[in-house]
């Protein structure tokens, strides 16, 4: 039965020329409140067991934060999510009707699943303005793209954006000239301008100053609500600046979840992270 | 065959010439009506065998009596005469069948002394065939050849066998065994039998059973059930041969159906045997070719699987090495083994010099761009092919190989092995262990591992990049001269050498895995291995054609080869 | 047009140049007489015609790999493939003026006693199956291929050791007299091209003028592609192919589409060469061909159209030039153009071109 499933799952008709065809994913349903089902996920590289009987859940709206030693499993939590990685077992469900494990990684960018990577990677070569038109949601296919042209309200959404981000008068310049910052927020700006559902933001305020470190964490909490936002970080006085809910991973399953402050008195976490 | 009906056909022409002297038609005709007189009697007598056997109880007449007979050109006087020169006993009977044998004996048209001839520049150098004194040289028209044909060839090569079974050397009197293995009847099995009786080697014991077995199996075929059993364990072709024609022989299947079941019994025994060993040597070919190719990839698994740098010259580097050896061979002509050996560590200098310049001279700038490294090594390539063409010469040149690479290891009739292949293998065997204790024991090696993994870091530890980078390559590049040498046993040593093996080489260390020196081991053996046995049915061109779009679709199914890197180190 | 000439002054220039020679070669070929100091030799007329074409391969080179990031070391197959769909085009058209006579078969086929046409080679009698086959055949196999490559994601120098390896496999399999391709000979000995004389001075213009308008055509059509928002998506798969991925775009389509058409453009210029030099031989797909191509696009610069037509030009012409004054010098030039201009030149010079009238 499972390999007809896969079978059929192989032989539909829609993934032979999806370049001919832009598939229409089904809306994803929430009615539960619930964004991300993680169950029993487990990885492993080369017999190191990267992900150990992972569960996790996101609610809709929520701001996260992802915290845990190195090696702890965060970044290849999100290379699962987005697709980059496929794990040896378990299921990720995004909401309750969409299987992530069966979508590749621009159909589950199409879904609404938008990812900021650890380094800042952002189109040097572009000017900030093409980085943005590049990001916009919409009809992806060659030939659509290869006759797209910029309509009024695609205009004004990006100027929306680079107001959010404090681009706007850096729009013309090649992202390659930006500071490190600008550029974090410049790649924040490209998940935004898709509308995503969810945010997974790896590290970002890794190299930042004092001063952008303020203006990030303001951009993300006034993200919260309206999208769910995933933060992997490392500074924990940023992670107490923005998050009311924590998750602590350890050796590649969660260890412990809860405020911050929660996270803080827990002895497990004591132990093996903060090390006291 | 027909180059000797052509040499008979144009001499009766000339006889036909009434320009030619009259004493030499008289002899020519004389000797001509008497061949056709002979003829007719012989074939009044009611075979061969009577008459040989009558000749040899006759008093055998001295070489010097006999030797002018075979200006005959009746064959099969030539084989009479051929046989009274075997049964003469002389030591120089020998030498004489083989000379007969190999067209090198022949007589002088004006004083029909007969010689032994040698080519050399313009005609023929000539040895009397009874004295052995010099005969100074002749051109060719003034030399006539005795002429043989096939029967005659055969006859003169059982003769040969019979005359060294009695030979000190085990080696000579094995091979004179199986020479008579398909002829040998009436004296030949007498004179098998009493040197079974004295033969010391069991070797050679059981092959004079074998030839005695089957001219039974040949003469009186419906009373030799136990030797066609007997016989199914042997290889020789002639034991095929002979069990085959029993097999398909009509009137036995009538008389004596046990007889034919049995050999094709043995048949089926030996044609399992024969596949089993024509398998183990295309598996042996196949081997052979894998440690050309490993030898080839394995200095780039160095340099493009630890370091990354794509090395377009790499292939110019293997060249330089052929060039090598060609050369030290040039400046010590007498000493073709001494020049061979010391090649090795002379081509693996030249080539790690080469391959240093290269590294600093180029791909030092490129570090961290594959494509533009790719780009400007192959421009070192082109230089380097020009630079060849110039220094040397656009042709092709020729190594010569020594004595103890040439020759055969014999394990049965069906399977030998020739030993300049067995040493390859040999050698890609012991140059890939050297190079894996080298990488994966020594220090050099651990600071070569240590930044292919994480350069910053490995600096941070103190140790200095930039030199490690260029020792590396220079191992690589070393290497490579090193297969250098190894081809240039194998094939003609030309400008053109390096690109052929470029290709191929990174296929092998693509398909093995970049970075994993057992994946390019295992890959060029595979791949070796792989084309031999398609080879057969599908020629060398396609073989090579079919592995290449192999690779190209394995390499687009695993882009990270047979043995991948996984985890974060594959993605960096 | 104007509108998509209107930030591109390189590609102003060169059209302009285009149009001026392809009005003034023809003039001075056929209606002034040999003795003036402006008159153009019928051989010129050829010459200039191939270099054209070789600069319709550099624009398709130019397009995957200066605006992809795909570096393909065998172009030179689809072009070639372009080359030999022509040159079975212009076999048939032989006739029975072959050396033996046989009005159906071609010579070589004739000397290998085969006794009729191979499946493959039937329609080509007719120039429009012809001209599709030039655009479908290079077409299909890059289609294949790129499809196997992309999807498995083989970029970077693998990509470029796997198309070496294509074209070599390629051009062994072409030498294969069976493949019913003339073998190591090629086609040649061409007659006529849809029935005027293919030696025929007016023939070789017409042929020229073709090779013009091919090229300023393609020349349009890839810069409207570039321009557009594909080129920009294009240029962004070349500098970080994964952050496309996770915009939603498939890559895989974007460079399978970009490869396709590059290829084809490939055959075209193929097709336009073959009745100009009068031979298509296994050499062409040899790997050192394609990787020349490579060089011309590396000199005048990637990533800019009229640069790489303008290496294909500049390195051709040295070409013909070292290898009919100095023969023994040519390699060594041009393994030292390779060495120096990727050390020095790393953008061409149409990349410092750039470069230095962004800095003024």
């Amino acid at each position: 039965m499972k390999q007809l499933d896969a079978l059929r799952q192989s032989m539909r008709r829609d993934r032979v020329f999806d370049f001919v065809h832009q598939r229409n994913l089904a809306q994803v349903d929430v009615t539960h409140g619930q964004l991300l089902y993680i169950e029993d996920l487990n990885v492993s590289f080369d017999g190191f067991k990267a992900i150990n009987n992972l569960n996790f859940y996101l609610e809709v709206g929520e701001l996260r934060c992802l915290i845990g030693p190195n090696g702890a499993g965060k970044t290849t939590v999100m290379d699962i999510i987005t697709g980059k990685t496929r794990p040896d077992s378990g299921s990720v469900w995004f909401g309750q009707n969409i299987n992530l494990l069966g979508l590749d990684e621009p159909a589950i960018a199409r879904l609404g699943i938008g990812r900021k990577f650890q380094k800042p990677t952002v189109f040097e070569n572009h000017t900030v303005f093409q980085n943005l038109e590049l990001s916009m949601s919409g009809d992806k296919g060659v030939f659509s793209v290869y006759r797209a042209k910029l309509s009024d309200n695609d205009l004004d959404h990006i100027a929306h954006i680079l107001g959010t981000i404090g681009l706007v008068a850096e729009q013309n310049k090649l992202a390659g000239t930006l500071s490190h910052g600008q550029k974090q927020w410049l790649e924040i700006g490209m998940l935004l301008i898709q509308e995503p559902k969810m945010l997974l933001v790896d590290e970002p305020v890794a190299g930042m100053t004092h001063g952008e470190m303020d203006r990030t964490a303001a951009l993300l909490t006034s993200l919260a609500g309206e999208h769910t936002v995933v933060v992997v970080e490392h500074d924990m006085e940023f992670v107490r600046s923005i998050a009311n809910k924590v998750t602590v991973l350890h050796q590649g399953s969660v260890l412990a979840e809860g405020t911050m402050d929660q996270i803080q008195e827990n002895e497990k976490v004591r132990e093996v992270y903060l090390g006291e | 065959m027909t180059e000797s009906l052509d040499t008979y056909k144009s001499q009766r022409l000339k006889e036909e010439n009434p320009s030619n002297s009259i004493r030499a038609m008289n002899f020519k005709s004389l000797i001509y009506k008497w061949a056709v007189f002979f003829a007719m009697i012989l074939s009044l007598l009611s075979g061969f065998g009577i008459f040989t056997e009558a000749l040899a109880e006759s008093a055998t007449p001295s070489l010097e009596e006999t030797l002018p007979d075979l200006l005959t050109k009746s064959f099969k006087e030539k084989t009479l005469v051929a046989e009274r020169i075997a049964e003469s006993a002389d030591p120089r009977s020998v030498k004489l069948l083989e000379a007969m044998l190999n067209g090198k004996l022949g007589y002088i048209k004006e004083n029909k002394t007969m010689v032994y001839m040698n080519k050399v520049d313009k005609g023929l150098s000539l040895t009397d065939a009874l004295t052995d004194q010099s005969k100074g040289t002749l051109k060719k028209n003034e030399v006539k050849k005795v002429a043989t044909n096939n029967k005659l060839r055969k006859t003169l090569r059982g003769l040969i066998a019979r005359a060294q079974l009695a030979n000190t050397d085990s080696t000579v009197r094995k091979q004179s065994v199986l020479r008579m293995l398909e002829t040998a009847d009436g004296v030949a099995i007498t004179a098998l039998k009493n040197q079974l009786e004295t033969e010391p080697k069991k070797e050679i014991q059981e092959l004079i059973q074998v030839a005695i077995d089957l001219n039974k199996v040949r003469s009186e075929p419906h009373q030799s059930l136990h030797e066609i059993q007997n016989l199914s364990s042997r290889l020789e072709p002639e034991v095929r041969n002979a069990l085959a024609a029993i097999a398909s022989n009509e009137t036995l299947k009538a008389s004596d159906p046990d007889v034919v079941d049995a050999s094709v019994k043995s048949l089926k025994i030996i044609d399992g045997k024969v596949s089993f060993y024509k398998k183990l040597e295309t598996g042996f070919f196949g081997l052979s070719l894998g440690s050309v190719l490993v030898l080839a990839a394995i200095g780039l698994a160095i340099t493009f699987g630890v370091m990354g740098v794509i090395n377009m010259a790499h292939g110019e580097l293997i060249m330089i090495g052929s060039y090598t050896t060609y050369t030290l061979q040039q400046l010590m002509p007498s000493q073709i083994g001494l020049a061979l050996v010391l090649s090795i560590p002379a081509a693996f200098i030249v080539s790690a010099l080469f391959g240093m310049l290269i590294e600093r001279g180029v791909i030092r700038h490129l570090y961290g761009r594959p494509l533009e490294t790719l780009l400007a090594t192959f421009g070192v390539s082109l230089v380097l092919q020009q630079l060849v063409r110039t220094v040397y010469s656009p042709l092709n040149r020729s190594v010569e190989s020594p004595s103890w690479l040439s020759g055969t290891l014999e394990i049965n009739s069906v399977l030998s092995l020739t030993l300049n292949r067995l040493y390859i293998i040999a050698f890609c065997l012991v140059v890939f262990a050297a190079l894996y204790f080298l990488i994966n024991r020594s220090n050099i090696g651990l600071h070569v591992r240590a930044i292919s993994q994480n350069r910053q870091m490995a600096r941070a530890m103190g140790i200095r990049a930039s030199r490690v980078d260029m020792l590396t390559f220079g191992l690589g590049s070393g290497i490579a001269g090193i297969a250098g040498v190894a081809l240039s046993q194998l094939t003609n040593v030309g400008p053109n050498l390096g690109q052929g093996y470029i290709i191929d080489s990174f296929l092998v260390v693509v398909f093995g895995g970049v970075g994993n020196l057992w994946g390019t081991l295992v890959s060029g053996f595979s791949l070796g291995i792989a084309s031999k046995f398609l080879e057969p049915w599908s020629g060398a061109v396609l073989a090579k054609i079919a592995v290449l779009v192999f690779i190209i679709l394995f390499i687009q199914k695993y882009p990270s080869g047979l043995f991948p890197q996984r985890g974060r180190a594959a993605e960096g | 047009m104007l509108k998509l000439l209107k930030n591109d002054l390189g590609g102003r220039v060169f059209l302009t140049i285009l149009v001026l020679t392809t009005v003034f070669v023809p003039v001075a070929n056929l209606l002034l007489p040999p003795d003036n100091p402006l008159y153009v030799s019928s051989y010129t007329v050829t010459l200039i015609g191939k270099y054209l074409c070789y600069a319709i391969l550099a624009l398709s080179l130019d397009l995957v790999w200066g605006y992809l990031g795909i570096m393909s070391l065998g172009h030179g197959a689809f072009f070639a493939l372009g080359g030999y769909a022509m040159g079975m085009y212009l076999m048939r058209q032989i006739g029975d003026r072959g050396v033996y006579g046989n009005a159906e078969l071609p010579d070589f086929m004739v000397f290998l006693n085969w006794d009729s046409l191979p499946w493959f080679w039937s329609g080509f009698d007719q120039l429009w199956f012809a001209l599709l086959m030039v655009v479908l055949i290079p077409g299909l196999l890059a289609f294949v291929f790129g499809l196997l490559a992309f999807r498995s994601r083989v970029t970077g120098v693998y990509f470029s050791i796997i198309t070496q390896a294509l074209t070599y496999a390629l051009m062994l399999a072409f030498f294969r007299n069976e493949m019913g391709f003339g073998g190591n000979n090629g086609l040649t000995d061409f007659k006529d091209i849809l029935g005027f004389n293919i030696q025929a001075a007016e023939t070789r213009v017409a042929l020229f003028t073709a090779s013009a308008v091919v090229l300023a055509a393609a020349y349009l059509a890839c810069r409207s592609i570039v321009s557009s928002r594909l080129g920009v998506l294009s240029m962004a798969v070349r500098d970080a192919e994964s952050r496309v991925r996770f915009l939603g775009y498939n890559v895989t389509n974007v460079k399978l589409a970009v490869f396709v058409f590059s290829a084809m453009l490939a055959g075209v210029a193929g097709a336009l060469y073959v009745p100009q030099v009068g031979i298509i031989n296994p050499s062409e797909f040899s790997p050192l061909k394609s990787i020349e191509l490579v060089i011309w696009v590396a000199v005048g610069g990637r990533g800019t159209l009229y640069g790489a037509i303008l290496g294909a030009l500049a390195v051709s012409y040295s070409k013909t030039w070292l290898t009919g004054a100095f023969p023994e010098v040519w390699l060594f030039a041009l393994g030292a153009l390779f060495i120096l201009v990727t050390i020095y030149l790393p953008k061409g010079v149409s990349g410092s071109i750039e470069t230095l009238r962004k800095r003024r």
